[in-house]
């Protein structure tokens, strides 16, 4: 098929109405993670439209740099690509200046809890509406497959070849330890639950958090056994287990060999922070 | 703030002058001596429609006012050294993105932490060549409070003209300083030229004849890509081919440099043709001015060149009246920054240098002897 028939192909599908079709060819390697996660977000998006809950042209997708930092790139909704580690910083300024849009930011693992750490548990702890993403697929892959703050201990690495010997966030426990208010975690082999996942986030006030336990079959996969990547999709349906509740948080930091626990870990309510700052401030909207 | 005379800060100065140019967002992370600005915008700023957010460190504070300004908001925010160097990743992002947005810099003594409540000219050149790549923006030097109104109006106009990041280079010393400051009655205000096209015959990135492209805001339909990715006139990210990155980031800075003349302002002060020349910015520039006084009571035919832009520089017209003087003195509150700008338009021999590196008052009898002028 050629580009320009992919492309018509895309705008042909209805569900796939937010797809940016001019984005093609896609900068991703075969059998990635992020076209999943690309696929399950824009479907639920356009259900949401379809349903008459959500007006798309309020919703403004912002990424960082890295793999998932190019997801912005492909919806077709107002989007921000920005600098390594700073989607969320970028996404506090948009919901501040313009309340009444739906805010997403997306990034990677390093972006989002290496280099840009404090700005998503700051955004945690205000309970700004934003509604952030974070593909965990273990790596720093545009770089070539560098370790990061999520990559399990003993991992092998291009850059670990004698394996990784620093320890790994607990992601879900830190988010909620932030105080976020809605902290979910899913893997690619759930496809319905992250369809229903982001429809939730879409529709509701305060930061909402979910993390996407992904394949990195070229940079990270095949250097830990994986032969291939339906092989790494199906260790994660394999080992996951569904849970509800921030009772499971101490269990979930993820080792190679034990349960990955999956589903909501937190959803609490508090006050929302844009709401909250333009009336307690009393800022006179012009 | 009512039109009027006021004896008040550089800081209230550059306050008014914000909500005058309509400014709707204000970020910052706290840092003297830039600090005084956003005890004034907490005070002004709700009530006239500006919400000020306390960021987590200065990369989120221009990332924010970054986001904010494609939301619609006319952003700025207010930093010092160290935060502006901070800074510097987005002020390259915002130049690749043409956001228009707005940046304080209240001058301390650097490297590193110097002397945190001491006023200085250190950061001159890092407006110009501190982030990475090629980009024009426009920089404003205050040399006292009503400039401190009058040069942030123009950074927000001009912002919003060009679509680059603007700047106000203040020091410690024109933020803290009272004096007397005049509200026009009437404030010029520029806003951004919007899309004129429906979002299906829009392409964001397409420059009118001006080289600057319509910007839309985020939520209006128009479902823009805003990327700092080398882009197409579409928006579209292209990572593969160089010619596209060439021509887009020589009409990034083709937009400034073709229209530095609409663009470069000064003051000459004294006379036409000058023996003497004093180059000064800021507030050195202030004691600058009493020794062109001084000079002249002697007899002495003596001018003041003072750049408001730094950047454009106005080096044209500085040559003009370099080439009638036969002593060119240049004074600084640095090792020599603005300096090497004047090297590239004056004869080496004709230039002196007159320096402090940071808050050293320089009495103008010394800018005078120092310069080799004897009076």
């Amino acid at each position: 098929m050629s580009l320009e028939e992919s492309r018509k192909k895309l705008t042909q599908m209805p569900e796939m109405s937010l797809a940016r079709a001019e984005a093609l060819p896609h900068s991703l390697c075969p059998g990635c993670g992020i076209g999943t996660i690309l696929n399950t977000f824009l479907r639920a998006m356009h259900e949401l439209e379809e349903e008459g809950k959500l007006d798309s042209s309020k919703l403004v997708v912002i990424s960082g740099i890295g793999c998932s930092g190019r997801i912005s790139g492909f919806v077709k909704t107002d989007s921000m690509h920005t600098t390594h580690g700073r989607p969320v910083a970028f996404a506090t300024g948009v919901k501040l200046a313009r309340p009444e849009l739906n805010v997403w930011a997306f990034g990677g693992d390093a972006d989002l809890f290496q280099i840009g750490l404090n700005h998503t548990l700051q955004a945690a702890r205000r309970n700004i509406d934003i509604k952030v993403v974070m593909v965990n697929n273990f790596n720093i892959a545009m770089t070539g497959g560098v370790p990061t703050v999520t990559t399990p201990p003993k991992a092998i690495t291009k850059y670990t070849p004698r394996g990784w010997f620093e320890r790994s966030f607990n992601i879900p426990k830190l988010m909620a330890s932030a105080g976020a208010t809605y902290v979910a975690r899913w893997t690619t082999a759930h496809v319905f639950q992250l369809k229903q996942t982001f429809k939730k986030m879409a529709l509701r006030k305060g930061f909402s958090f979910l993390e996407v336990v992904s394949q990195c079959p070229v940079l990270f996969g095949r250097y830990n056994k994986f032969r291939d990547p339906w092989s790494m999709v199906d260790y994660f349906m394999k080992m996951s287990r569904v849970v509800k509740g921030p009772q499971y948080l101490e269990e979930a930091a993820i080792e190679f060999g034990k349960p990955i626990l999956v589903g909501e870990f937190v959803e609490t309510e508090a006050p929302e922070y844009t709401e909250t700052i333009y009336e307690a401030e009393g800022v006179v909207r012009k | 703030m009512k039109p009027g005379k006021y004896f008040e800060s550089g800081a209230w100065a550059a306050a008014m002058g914000a909500l005058a140019s309509g400014a709707t967002f204000f970020s910052y992370y706290p840092i003297e001596p830039a600090t005084d600005i956003a005890e004034e915008m907490v005070r002004y700023g709700p009530k006239n429609g500006l919400l000020v957010f306390e960021a987590e460190d200065e990369i989120s504070a221009l990332g924010a006012a970054i986001g904010a300004s494609w939301a619609g908001a006319k952003a700025f925010t207010s930093t010092s050294g160290p935060g502006f160097s901070l800074m510097q990743e987005h002020v390259s992002y915002a130049a690749m993105t043409e956001t228009p947005v707005v940046l304080i810099n209240g001058m301390r003594e650097g490297p590193s932490t110097g002397q945190a409540t001491k006023a200085a000219q250190q950061d001159v050149m890092q407006t110009k060549w501190g982030g990475h790549g090629d980009y024009e923006v426009i920089v404003y030097a205050p040399y006292n409070t009503q400039e401190m109104f009058d040069l942030t109006v123009k950074a927000f106009n001009q912002a919003e003209r060009w679509r680059v990041p603007a700047m106000v280079m203040a020091d410690k010393m024109t933020i803290l300083l009272m004096e007397e400051v005049v509200i026009p009655e009437k404030v010029e205000v520029v806003n951004r030229k919007r899309p004129k096209v429906p979002p299906e015959q829009f392409e964001p990135f397409k420059p009118e004849e001006d080289l600057v492209p319509p910007m839309p805001r985020f939520g209006d339909g128009y479902r823009v890509h805003v990327t700092g990715v080398t882009h197409n006139e579409k928006g579209v990210p292209v990572s593969d081919d160089p010619w596209v990155h060439h021509k887009l980031v020589k009409r990034l800075c083709d937009k400034i440099r073709k229209n530095r003349d609409k663009i470069v302002e000064y003051e000459v002060f004294g006379d036409e043709d000058p023996e003497v020349l004093i180059f000064a910015y800021g507030f050195p520039a202030r004691s600058a001015k009493e020794a062109i006084k001084l000079a002249r009571s002697k007899g002495m035919k003596a001018a003041l060149f003072r750049p408001k832009t730094l950047w454009p520089f106005p080096d044209k017209e500085l040559k003009e009246i370099a080439t009638k003087a036969k002593k060119v003195i240049v004074v600084e509150w640095n090792y020599g920054q603005m300096l090497n700008e004047v090297l590239k338009v004056v004869p080496e021999e004709k230039v002196s240098f007159v320096y402090r590196i940071g808050e050293i008052p320089i009495p103008p009898e010394s800018i005078l002897e120092e310069g080799g002028v004897r009076i």
